[in-house]
C-alpha cells in the first residue's frame, strides 16, 4: 500500500488535516451549543472550558495548515503548465484517462475535456474552493480568541456565544465548500 | 460607542467561584471586524485580479517561483492586511467597549462582500478579454 510524495501530501491536505478539522468543529460547536447557565457545576465548567478551548484552537491551526499546504505544496502540482505544445494547450493530454506527471497536469487534464466535460470542475470548482478556503482559517481564528479571550463568561452571555457559533459555522462552512470541490476534483483528476 | 456593564455572576452563579474580572469588549470587537475585513479583502482581491492583468502578474510575483500563480498573492495580501486590521483595532479598542452588535453586523456586511468576491461567477464577470 505505497503512496508517492504528491500523493501523500494531498492526503495530508485533504483527509488527514480536513477530518481533524472536521472532529474539532463537531466537539467545538456542540460544546458551544450546550451551554447554558445553571447547568454546569464549577468543576463542569472548568472541565468543559479546558475541551473547548483545544477544540477551538486546534480547528484554527488545521484551517491554517489545510490551506497552507494547499496552496504552497499541493496546488503547484494541480497547475503546472506541462500539456502545451505550440498552439495547443491540451497536446500533452490526448488520449488519456487520467492527469500524467510528465505531460498534463489535473488542470491540464480538467481543461482539455479530453474525458467528458470537465472544464467546469477547474473554472467552477478549484476556482471557488482556492479563493474561499482561505476564509476558513481568518473565521477560525477570530472565532478561537474570542472563546479563549471571554472563556467562562460566554456562559452568561448567549447573544456572543451566538456569534461564535455563526463564525464557527461559517468557518466550517468555507471549508466544506472547499474540501467537497477537493475530494470530487482528486477523483476526476487525481494529483499523482 | 459603549455597552453596559455585565453583570455574569447574575445569570450564571456557577461563575462566581471563578473570581472573573470584567473584561473588556474592544479585545473581541477587534477580531471579529478584523476578520470581517480579512474575508473582504480576499473577495475583492481575487475580483480585481480578474479585471486587471497588471495587478494579476504583480500578485503572481508573490509566489517566489514556487508555482502558485496569482492565488499567492491574493491569499498573503488578504492575510497581511488581517493581521494590521487586527492589530491597528485591537490598540484602539483594547480598553474600550464598542458596541458588540453593531461591529459584529459591520462585519458581517464585510464578511458577505468578501464571499461574493470569491465566487466564479462573480469575479469572473469582471474578467478583463
Amino acid at each position: 500500500m505505497e503512496l508517492a510524495t504528491r500523493e501523500t501530501w494531498a492526503v495530508i491536505h485533504g483527509l488527514i488535516l480536513g477530518t481533524i478539522y472536521l472532529l474539532a468543529f463537531s466537539g467545538g460547536l456542540a460544546e458551544l451549543w450546550s451551554l447554558h447557565p445553571g447547568w454546569e457545576s464549577l468543576q463542569g465548567v472548568r472541565r468543559r472550558f479546558r475541551r473547548l478551548y483545544v477544540g477551538a484552537t486546534t480547528m484554527a491551526v488545521t484551517a491554517w495548515l489545510t490551506v497552507i499546504t494547499g496552496t504552497w505544496i499541493v496546488y503547484p502540482w494541480y497547475r503546472e503548465p506541462l500539456a502545451v505544445q505550440g498552439e495547443d494547450p491540451s497536446a500533452g493530454c490526448q488520449e488519456l484517462t487520467l492527469p500524467d506527471p510528465e505531460t498534463c497536469s489535473p488542470r491540464d487534464f480538467l481543461l482539455s475535456n479530453v474525458r467528458g466535460e470537465t472544464e467546469a470542475w477547474h473554472t467552477f470548482g478549484m476556482e471557488w474552493k482556492e479563493h474561499v478556503a482561505w476564509a476558513a482559517p481568518i473565521l477560525a481564528t477570530a472565532a478561537a480568541f474570542i472563546v479563549l479571550y471571554y472563556g467562562p463568561r460566554l456562559i452568561s452571555r448567549p447573544w456572543l456565544r451566538a456569534v461564535v457559533i455563526v463564525m464557527f459555522v461559517a468557518a466550517f462552512a468555507a471549508a466544506a465548500v472547499a474540501g467537497a470541490f477537493g475530494a470530487f476534483i482528486t477523483k476526476v483528476a487525481p494529483i499523482s | 460607542m459603549e455597552t453596559a456593564p455585565h453583570h455574569d455572576e447574575a445569570v450564571a452563579p456557577e461563575l462566581a467561584e471563578l473570581g472573573l474580572t470584567e473584561k473588556p469588549d474592544g479585545p473581541a470587537a477587534a477580531a471579529m471586524l478584523a476578520a470581517g475585513i480579512g474575508v473582504f479583502l480576499l473577495g475583492l482581491l481575487t475580483t480585481l485580479a480578474a479585471a486587471s492583468p497588471s495587478l494579476n502578474d504583480w500578485l503572481r510575483s508573490w509566489e517566489w517561483g514556487r508555482g502558485v500563480g496569482p492565488l499567492a498573492g491574493k491569499t498573503t495580501v488578504a492575510v497581511i492586511g488581517w493581521l494590521l486590521a487586527w492589530v491597528v483595532l485591537h490598540l484602539v479598542w483594547r480598553r474600550s467597549n464598542p458596541n458588540l452588535r453593531t461591529v459584529f453586523t459591520i462585519a458581517v456586511i464585510f464578511g458577505l462582500l468578501g464571499a461574493i468576491g470569491t465566487f466564479p461567477t462573480f469575479f469572473e464577470a469582471f474578467a478583463s478579454e
